[in-house]
């Protein structure tokens, strides 16, 4: 369920699309799942750093955001990652800030 | 899965007119119809000739903000009459108000739990008045929005308009919506109604129309020479700017392959920001490991799923992404992209 709005089986994200034919996803067995759900958390990872915010599985089914204070959040769908980051962080990501942007460019040299 | 049409476009702009039409055609014989009026009493199902339990008329208002959940209702009952074999139908109009935004009633397909299951976004066709439309386009929001969504323009009134009208309004047009494909009410119904999957996608793509053709200074495609008196030389390189509402249309063309993964990261995060700003966002990818491009299409907030389509379109294997928006500078987007994606060949064009 939504943790934001309730409804139910919401976690259907463009990014994870369940395998039907003619759908672009990575979502075809538990093997590519697993793959790309790492993928996603290290990619997410790389922008909350940002705000030294961290993302992590949640006993192997949900996602939990975590501060440096000790702070922590759990949600079910990935789509709720930046609302949830946000939140915790107190202060916004957004990708056409200069601040962020040099940050990841600067990641991009490493 | 049953296409869910979406017919929209400006006050009498020509939407039932047009409704009228399709719905003649044997093609057609089998769709149901959902209308929403915008006013105390509903008119426009009495314009149309066939009433039945397949046509219904939505009457809280205004679309984009209190019909929700009454387009899902009126589905959902469409749904549960077809399950008990009490009607039948085949694919879904909606033909929205002329105040309304699209968006919310896309969202609602893609979002709802039930109704994504059974239904899918068909395309959404957008009348444009060749009269009107010029001064609406610059003045109205919600004029913009339907245009920026449309996947078909069909311009109506163009035996009314002035010489050269018609074509100046083309070339507007295609700057607020590069991928979208225009035709009139004088084009035959199966070329309206027709090809709004990835064959279509590519073509747009292909004609040139995803907003990077790749011509030079001498390129004399006449899309180029338009009566536009405001744009009496090329702009290759400088996105498509309307003064007056801000909206701004641009390409990303991106040589390299791209990583899925930060790709979709970067973009769900851009549309969780500014998905109010960007109209539309359309493309097709080259991702790291595939053979085939990917196609992505998105309003606003709300992008559908990932068409993994079959080949690539004639020409260069390069990745190029739409954008419409209002009040965000391309150049700002670009290195964004490029930040995140750590591509480097990455320019904006219009």
């Amino acid at each position: 369920m939504c943790s934001l709005c309730g409804i139910l089986g919401c976690d259907d994200h463009w990014t994870n699309a369940i395998a039907r034919p003619g759908v672009y996803s990575r979502n075809h067995d538990a093997q590519s799942r697993r793959t790309e759900s790492a993928r996603r958390i290290k990619a997410a990872n790389a922008i909350l750093s940002f705000r030294r915010v961290t993302l992590d599985v949640w006993q192997g089914r949900s996602y939990v955001v975590s501060s440096p204070t000790g702070a922590s959040s759990v949600f079910e769908a990935l789509s709720h990652l930046w609302p949830e980051a946000e939140t915790l962080a107190g202060r916004d990501f957004d990708p056409l800030d200069e601040g962020l942007i040099a940050w990841m460019e600067e990641r991009g040299r490493v | 899965m049953t296409p869910v049409i979406l017919l929209t476009g400006f006050l009498g702009s020509g939407k039932t007119t047009l409704l009228q039409r399709l719905l003649t055609d044997p093609s057609m014989a089998g769709a149901a119809v959902l209308i929403n009026e915008f006013g105390e009493v509903g008119l426009d199902h009495h314009l149309l000739d066939r009433i039945d339990d397949t046509v219904v008329l939505l009457k809280s208002g205004c679309i984009c903000c209190t019909v929700r959940g009454e387009v899902a209702d009126a589905l959902s009952n469409l749904e549960s009459l077809r399950t008990r074999g009490e009607i039948g139908f085949d694919r879904v109009v909606i033909e929205t108000t002329g105040l309304a935004d699209p968006y919310p009633v896309l969202q609602t397909l893609t979002a709802h739990p039930v109704l994504r299951s059974h239904f899918t976004n068909g395309g959404v066709l957008t009348t444009v008045d060749a009269v009107n439309a010029r001064l609406q386009v610059e003045h109205r929001a919600e004029a913009v929005r339907q245009i920026a969504a449309a996947d078909r323009i069909v311009l109506t009134k163009t035996d009314l308009a002035e010489p050269g009208q018609e074509a100046a309004l083309r070339f507007r047009l295609a700057q607020l919506n590069p991928a979208a494909g225009i035709l009139t009410t004088a084009d035959p119904i199966e070329a309206i109604l027709g090809g709004f999957g990835p064959a279509e996608f590519l073509r747009a793509f292909s004609e040139g129309q995803g907003g990077a053709h790749g011509c030079g200074p001498s390129c004399d495609h006449p899309e180029h020479h338009h009566p536009d008196p405001h744009h009496d030389h090329h702009h290759h390189a400088q996105p498509h700017h309307d003064e007056t509402l801000g909206v701004t249309s641009f390409s990303l063309v991106i040589e390299g392959a791209i990583d899925w993964t930060m790709f979709g990261t970067w973009l769900t995060l851009l549309l969780h920001k500014h998905g109010e700003r960007i109209f539309r966002v359309k493309g097709i990818l080259a991702l790291e490991g595939e053979d085939r491009p990917v196609a992505v299409h998105g309003v606003q907030h709300l992008v559908h799923a990932p068409t993994h389509m079959d080949h690539w379109p004639e020409g260069p294997r390069q990745s190029r992404l739409v954008f419409i928006l209002e009040g965000l500078s391309p150049d700002l987007i670009r290195r964004s992209f490029t930040a995140f994606t750590g591509l480097s060949d990455v320019r904006a064009a219009a």
